[in-house]
């Protein structure tokens, strides 16, 4: 690993000009995706700006809305009697991630920063526009059995790893930051971008800019929510593909529906017309159906990875279903 | 460089220091060495000039001891423990946060050692497999492992009693099902996992202070 500056300020303003000033520097919470990266010589920052010191880990219970601080461990937030009462897909979604070791590290912003686990991202030997702009996409014509089918680009087919960021982006989030322009919101929507011709932007966070908490509204959603994740064991691993899914029923009639993918694009992908289908319809298995075909429109797949393409609409199903019969 | 006051500047920085260093007298010096052995060299040589103004003090307590050191800021806190400290009892399996051997309690929290550097832990209590004993008693998850055979070869069972331990006091092992989600984080390459589920449900039952 290279050698590197470490610094911990006690002030946000001070950790945001020491990032915003410096080209080489960057910010560290948790570190449980940057150090692996470091490890690997994927990420080689010159400077370390240590925020740990920073008071940004409060949940505050607020009326209309939870905020949670950027530091807030993921196990803390899962855990919050607060989260699991007004947010239980937040909840569930958290701990479908990582491990209990991991949650007790990772922190929410960093959760929402963490890069793609695509295989030729991680391998040095290999092109990737995202760690090495221009050097091309190894995934492309490779082995991409775990990349996008939606949004992506000639330049990038990675997909986004986390899952809270499915269920915050279902649940109509909005990001806090701070930054050398001062601070402003960015919809959870529009926090993660899609590839394009610039894969190795991740979100639209700019240089120096630090997310300082994360609102979640309140909503209907406290009862028929279910997070479905698909994966390769039945714990500790990376999403083939997740679903995020919010319900409020009465009298089996869907008044709203929230309805998110994770495993499918480079950011976490919404699904706003299956929502709209949903809204006024029985809650049956009928009903889900036409919500997940619809889901699937435009999707695409590559060699490798076209078992999404079934398993997305009958993974939305299922999280339907679960999240209809939750009580 | 000129930091603001604000921001804690670990003592011991000179840059100029060490540049001039690395520039001069250590590379001068290895000229008429063949290739291979000056690069060999010289990356051995500039590793330790650098280290030595690079160091971060750092104050910890490790299994009830405190301890008062000098680190760099890359050492990750598994390989201060192992290396510096000498407290081998804590593994490193895969190095990638991917496998739980390194797992040690950081306030009272288990965490993967391998993925966070020791100088985030400033003033932190750390607690490895070797302070979990009192004496030559053990802790009742030792017992207990020993007892139900959870683990053959025993790389990963300093992990996986950690984990253990933290995942009774979380209140995360009330069923199987459960325990066996909340140590997903510890793999055993040999597969006791049946024999290490007992072992958790027994302390778990055996209303014994863990």
């Amino acid at each position: 690993m290279n050698q590197f500056q470490y610094v911990r300020p006690s002030k946000q303003q001070a950790a945001i000009d020491a990032v915003a000033k410096d080209p080489n520097a960057t910010f560290i919470a948790g570190g449980t995706n940057l150090v692996d990266l470091m490890k690997r010589g994927i990420a080689t920052p010159q400077k370390l700006v240590d925020i740990n010191r920073l008071p940004l880990a409060r949940i505050d219970a607020d009326p209309g809305k939870l905020r949670i601080g950027a530091l807030a461990l993921n196990s803390t937030v899962a855990d919050d009697k607060q989260v699991r009462e007004r947010q239980p897909l937040l909840a569930q979604a958290l701990n479908a991630g990582a491990s209990a070791q991991l949650r007790n590290m990772a922190t929410v912003g960093g959760n929402m920063l963490q890069r793609t686990r695509c295989s030729y991202f991680y391998d040095l030997a290999m092109p990737c526009n995202k760690r090495e702009p221009g050097s091309g996409c190894g995934a492309l014509e490779g082995i991409n059995r775990m990349h996008a089918i939606f949004g992506f680009s000639d330049k990038c087919i990675a997909v986004h790893p986390s899952d809270m960021s499915v269920a915050l982006v279902a649940l109509d989030a909005t990001v806090l930051v701070s930054g050398p322009k001062g601070e402003r919101r960015i919809p959870f929507i529009d926090f993660h971008r899609l590839p394009g011709d610039t894969p190795e932007k991740d979100t639209n966070l700019e240089k120096g800019e630090l997310i300082t908490a994360v609102d979640v509204p309140d909503g209907p959603f406290t009862k028929y929510v279910h997070y479905q994740k698909v994966r390769e064991r039945a714990s500790y691993a990376f999403a083939l593909l997740s679903v995020a899914a919010a319900l409020d029923i009465e009298n089996n009639t869907i008044k709203a529906a929230r309805l998110a993918m994770g495993g499918v694009a480079h950011k976490p992908w919404r699904l706003t017309a299956a929502e709209q289908l949903l809204v006024g319809k029985p809650a049956t298995e009928d009903t889900f159906r036409q919500a997940a075909e619809v889901a699937m429109q435009g999707a695409k797949a590559f060699k490798h990875n076209a078992y999404k393409i079934k398993l997305g609409p009958n993974t939305i199903v299922q999280a339907l279903r679960t999240a209809a019969s939750a009580a | 460089m000129s930091l603001p006051p604000d921001l804690e500047q670990p003592a011991g920085h000179d840059e100029s220091r060490r540049t001039f260093l690395k520039q001069s007298s250590l590379l001068t010096a290895l000229t008429f060495v063949p290739g291979p052995v000056v690069q060999a060299a010289t990356n051995e040589l500039d590793e330790k000039v650098a280290a030595a103004f690079e160091k971060v003090p750092l104050k910890l307590e490790v299994n009830g001891v405190k301890h008062k050191l000098s680190v760099e800021p890359r050492t990750t806190l598994l390989d201060l423990l192992r290396e510096n400290l000498n407290l081998t009892g804590t593994k490193k399996g895969c190095d990638y946060g991917q496998c739980g051997a390194c797992t040690v309690h950081v306030d009272g929290q288990r965490v993967n050692s391998c993925l966070s550097f020791a100088v985030m832990h400033e003033g932190k209590k750390i607690t490895t497999i070797e302070g979990l004993a009192e004496g030559d008693k053990l802790h009742p998850m030792q017992e207990a492992f020993v007892k139900h055979d959870g683990f053959q070869c025993g790389y990963c069972t300093p992990g996986q009693i950690m984990s253990a331990v933290a995942c009774v006091r979380e209140g995360h092992a009330g069923s199987e099902a459960e325990i066996r989600e909340y140590m997903s984080g510890n793999i055993c390459r040999c597969g006791a996992y049946s024999n290490i589920v007992a072992a958790i449900q027994e302390v778990k039952n055996g209303g014994q202070k863990v």
